[in-house]
């Protein structure tokens, strides 16, 4: 670790890691900067100017792109800041779609933190030119909705594409007040290369990009992806006995906190009301519904009949570890063969 | 032996006026008169003076021909160069004395600039390499080569030479920190990406003397390490990269650009790249991100290219104006160049000197010229009699500068006081009949049309305060948008990111200083003192003056004018639309068709100044 690094922020003294931003250096230390682009996960692009800072002897600048320094001294906040800030969040909001209640981000929505933060002058507000809000929501994706007259144009969805899935199936198009985010050739979100892994629309600030999930959980459950044998850690939420949303776990060791969109959006075959619950036995041509005890029993008593290379197991990677560690255990130990075989993925 | 040499303008100006089809009547007529052993034609490089175009000189006598057409050359052939008798109508007219002018240095045009990075354009065949180095080029990199890199940067740092581009930082200093940058690969890049809407001296440069560009690259490489230089270009400009291409071919076969250059050990190599049209990509990180191939938007600085450029390497980006500066401060000395100028600006700048001024053109002056110099006497004053108002300087983000400040001198720090800036070098100027206000709105509509869009205070600024104008201009202005207005401009200057956003205020800053009282008319007296907004104008027709001629009855699209033949007509102002075609069809004896910017009544006004109580 090399050393630390001592630098006053509003007339605090702090030290950072060298290579760390102001912005995150005062994060780190409880104090807060207004920001928005700024995401810890991806890049810094420092394109929103809301986490604009002073440093003495130098121009105004943006804290997420100024690495700390020693013996730097920051102000956050004066009256120009405040003033510029201000102007700034007033034409983000100006341009944004401002149905709060409707939107499925509220109460924790960045641009709503921002303005509880900042403050609007409301008589300025009224003053300027109301523009029209000219998108479409985008609706061709199954599991997540696209709403460009909420987006703020931060580009975390972006840089999430580009440097967390590996995709870039999304960037900036066209210039000045066109701008917006798009795919190529400015089509539907389900004509990309998009793999639907959604990792955009959790770190989505707005609710430009927002879950078709209709409901939030009453609680959440953390257990591992029953899909493929990546194992990636995740939290299940139920609401009255449903399973109705599923995240990651941040920081989990197998996935580094990101999900495909199997773990993230393919969970409600548990809901099914197809789902298998009790064991079926073949009888006369006609499944019929048993009970475990019968079922294992007619399975072992089957077993009993075979051994060695007449016998083969394939696991799934559905099942726990510890369920298959028992599977190749049995294969081995009570079939004596070494026939046993995994599907890997689903 | 030629006994004569012709340049004929090859500018795009001259061009597009007719200088192709003049060269090759010309040469049909000398074939005609067995004169083609004994005239050289050249095509040269741009003279500046492109409202004069087609520009045909005649040396040595050095006859300045001017507005040469295919069909004069007949003429100019039997009669000057067969029989030696002046062609006195091709000549230029004065437009103070209307005296004939023979030779260019008598023009006042001429004779007030000085051209120091002009100087082998409209005077050296661009397309061959020896006229160049017959002038002097290459002498200054040859001299470079033999020098310590250092020494080279020091040079240019005495010199006092800042960045032609806009900002005017020294680029000496850029020099230094690109060559104190630690890395093995380094590079030049040359910013031709010429953006401002009427600035052309780039576009100059690099059509009349494309090797001094080259040389320019050269020597900054030498100084900071590179061994490789971008070129980038806007593919607008088809003939500066025809002949740069050609240039660069000829300096390679030279053994000027390639390894081991003039055995010194020294490498470069020079690559082209077309810009693809966006005014951002002038701003030179937006620039890099275009060379590297992704989308031309600006990135945070620092770290400043010099340290983190082209592909993650130290890179030294300078514009062309620049660079053309580079090979004369080697050649002659840091010295000599920066014995013109001011204090802290030194040597000339070029200007594309444009608007309500009599002779329009590039212009190249020594810092520190006043505007009034460029204006009256270089330019000739103002068309037509008029009066001037204001010079538009730096562009679409510079600012205005109005007529008490016709005796500021021009340089970097004077114009960034008065708040414009040198920018490239645009300087537009306006007379009595321009609105302002119009004006900012104009400018204000380029810079949000060209924003990258990244940023929210110049994507969302410059749009809200184009909004803003415009509804001033078309009468729908409250008294509340012009603090509005001045808080909305200091923002985004503020705020913005990059260049464009962070000047992009300039016009509107500059005007609401300036011009005030424009703004407070079309908000609370609802009028346009230069009688420009057509909303806020009222057509009438005088009835004294009005002779019934009824013109203006079958010319008005709408029908909103009546009465009898030979009687005095009325205009219905519910249904005028204000297209003005009466008062273009009104006789010009009679003259009864007027059009007025009245405004409120008094009362009313009152009532609207109150909200105009501005904050600042």
């Amino acid at each position: 670790m090399s050393e630390l690094v001592t630098l006053t922020i509003d007339g605090v003294e702090i030290k950072a890691e060298p290579g760390t931003s102001v912005l995150r250096a005062a994060l780190e230390n409880g104090i807060y900067i207004p920001h928005l682009c700024d995401h810890p996960d991806v890049s810094s692009v420092g394109i929103c100017r809301v986490c604009i800072i002073e440093i003495e002897g130098r121009r105004p600048t943006v804290s997420c792109k100024t690495p700390v320094e020693e013996g730097m001294v920051v102000t956050t906040s004066n009256e120009e800041l405040e003033k510029t800030r201000k102007i700034n969040l007033e034409l983000l909001v100006l341009n944004h779609d401002y149905n709060c209640q409707s939107c499925a981000k509220n109460s924790q929505c960045k641009l709503q933190e921002l303005t509880r933060y900042i403050g609007l002058d409301e008589e300025r507000i009224k003053a300027m030119r109301e523009p029209e809000l000219p998108h479409e929501i985008d609706d061709s994706n199954p599991y997540y909705l696209r709403d460009l007259n909420k987006c703020v144009l931060c580009g975390i969805c972006v840089r999430t594409c580009e440097e967390i899935q590996g995709d870039g199936c999304i960037d900036f198009a066209f210039r000045g007040i066109k701008t917006k985010i798009s795919v190529l050739g400015d089509k539907p979100i389900a004509e990309s290369t998009c793999v639907t892994c959604g990792e955009c629309v959790t770190r989505c600030p707005v609710g430009a990009l927002v879950p078709r999930r209709e409901m939030e959980p009453t609680y959440e459950v953390e257990t591992i992806c029953p899909f493929c044998g990546c194992g990636c850690a995740i939290a299940v939420g139920a609401r009255g006995g449903k399973l109705v949303s599923s995240r990651a776990v941040p920081g989990s060791p197998a996935s580094g906190g990101t999900l495909c969109v199997k773990g993230r959006f393919g969970l409600s075959f548990v809901n099914s009301p197809e789902r298998l619950t009790k064991p079926l036995i073949r009888k006369d041509g006609e499944l019929v519904e048993a009970s475990w005890e019968e079922a294992i029993s007619y399975v072992a008593q089957k077993l009993g009949q075979y051994k060695g290379d007449q016998f083969a197991a394939i696991a799934s990677a559905k099942c726990t570890t510890e369920d298959n560690y028992v599977m190749q255990k049995f294969t081995r130990a009570v079939m004596e063969t070494n026939n046993i075989d995994h599907c890997a993925r689903l | 032996m030629y006994e004569r040499h012709i340049l004929i303008c090859a500018g795009t100006g001259c061009i597009s006026s007719g200088a192709n089809e003049v060269h090759d009547t010309l040469v049909e007529e000398l074939e005609k008169h067995g004169l083609k052993e004994k005239v050289r034609i050249i095509m040269s490089g741009c003279h500046g003076f492109c409202e004069q175009g087609p520009i045909f000189i005649v040396y040595p006598e050095d006859i300045f021909y001017c507005g040469v057409q295919a069909e004069d050359v007949p003429e100019l052939v039997e009669e000057y160069l067969v029989k030696g008798n002046m062609v006195e109508r091709l000549l230029y007219k004065d437009p103070v004395s209307e005296e004939r002018v023979i030779s260019h240095d008598k023009i006042m045009f001429y004779s007030k600039q000085k051209r120091l990075a002009l100087r082998n354009c409209g005077v050296i065949d661009p397309e061959n390499i020896d006229e160049y180095i017959i002038r002097g080029g290459y002498l200054g990199f040859k001299k470079a080569l033999a020098m310590e890199p250092m020494d080279v940067v020091n040079e240019v740092k005495s010199s006092g030479l800042r960045g032609r581009g806009g900002a005017g930082f020294p680029t000496g200093m850029k020099w230094q920190f690109a060559n104190g940058s630690p890395g093995g690969k380094k590079y030049i890049v040359c910013n031709a990406d010429e953006g401002d809407p009427g600035a052309f001296m780039d576009r100059s440069l690099l059509e009349g003397d494309p090797h001094a560009i080259l040389e320019g690259m050269l020597i900054a490489g030498k100084a900071v390490g590179a061994d490789e230089g971008y070129i980038y270009v806007r593919s607008e400009y088809p003939l500066a990269i025809k002949r740069l291409r050609t240039a660069i071919a000829q300096a390679e076969e030279y053994g000027l650009i390639g390894e081991n250059i003039m055995g010194f050990g020294f490498n470069f190599k020079v690559k082209i790249k077309e810009g693809a049209g966006a005014f951002v990509c002038g701003e030179e990180t937006a620039l890099l991100a275009s060379i590297e191939g992704q989308r031309g938007v600006p990135r945070h600085r620092p770290p400043f290219p010099a340290v983190e450029g082209l592909w993650g390497k130290p890179t030294c980006i300078n514009n062309v104006e620049t660079l053309a500066n580079v090979p004369l401060i080697l050649r002659r000395g840091a010295e000599e160049f920066a014995s013109v100028g001011t204090e802290g600006s030194k040597g000339t700048k070029v200007f594309a000197l444009t608007g309500k001024v009599n002779n329009t053109g590039l212009v190249e002056v020594a810092m520190g010229i006043t505007i009034r110099e460029v204006v009256f006497d270089i330019g000739g004053g103002i068309r037509f009699g008029k009066k001037f108002k204001a010079a538009q300087i730096g562009g679409p983000s510079g600012g205005c500068i109005p007529e008490e400040h016709l005796d500021l001198p021009i340089d970097f720090d004077s114009l960034t006081a008065a708040g414009a800036m040198m920018g490239s070098g645009g300087l537009v100027v306006v007379d009595e009949d321009t609105c302002m206000v119009d004006m900012a709105r104009y400018f204000l509509n380029f810079t949000k049309n060209e924003s990258c869009g990244q940023c929210i205070p110049c994507r969302l600024g410059t749009t809200q305060m184009f909004d803003i104008l415009e509804d001033i201009t078309e009468g729908r202005g409250k008294p509340e948008d012009i603090p509005m207005l001045e808080e909305l401009a200091l923002a985004v200057k503020k705020g913005s990111m990059c260049g464009l956003g962070q000047t992009a205020p300039n016009p509107i800053l500059t005007t609401l200083r300036y011009f005030r009282d424009e703004y407070e008319a079309h908000v609370i007296e609802k009028r346009c003192p230069a009688l420009v907004c057509k909303a806020l104008l009222q057509y009438s027709i005088d009835e004294e003056k009005c002779i019934g001629c009824t013109r203006c009855t079958k010319e008005c699209p709408v029908d909103a004018i009546s009465g009898e033949k030979k009687e005095p007509h009325v205009i219905d102002q519910e249904k005028c639309t204000k297209c003005g075609a009466c008062f273009d069809v009104c006789p010009k004896k009679v003259r009864a068709v007027v059009v007025l910017s009245e405004g409120l009544p008094e009362q009313d006004r009152e009532n609207a100044e109150e909200g105009c109580k501005c904050q600042s």
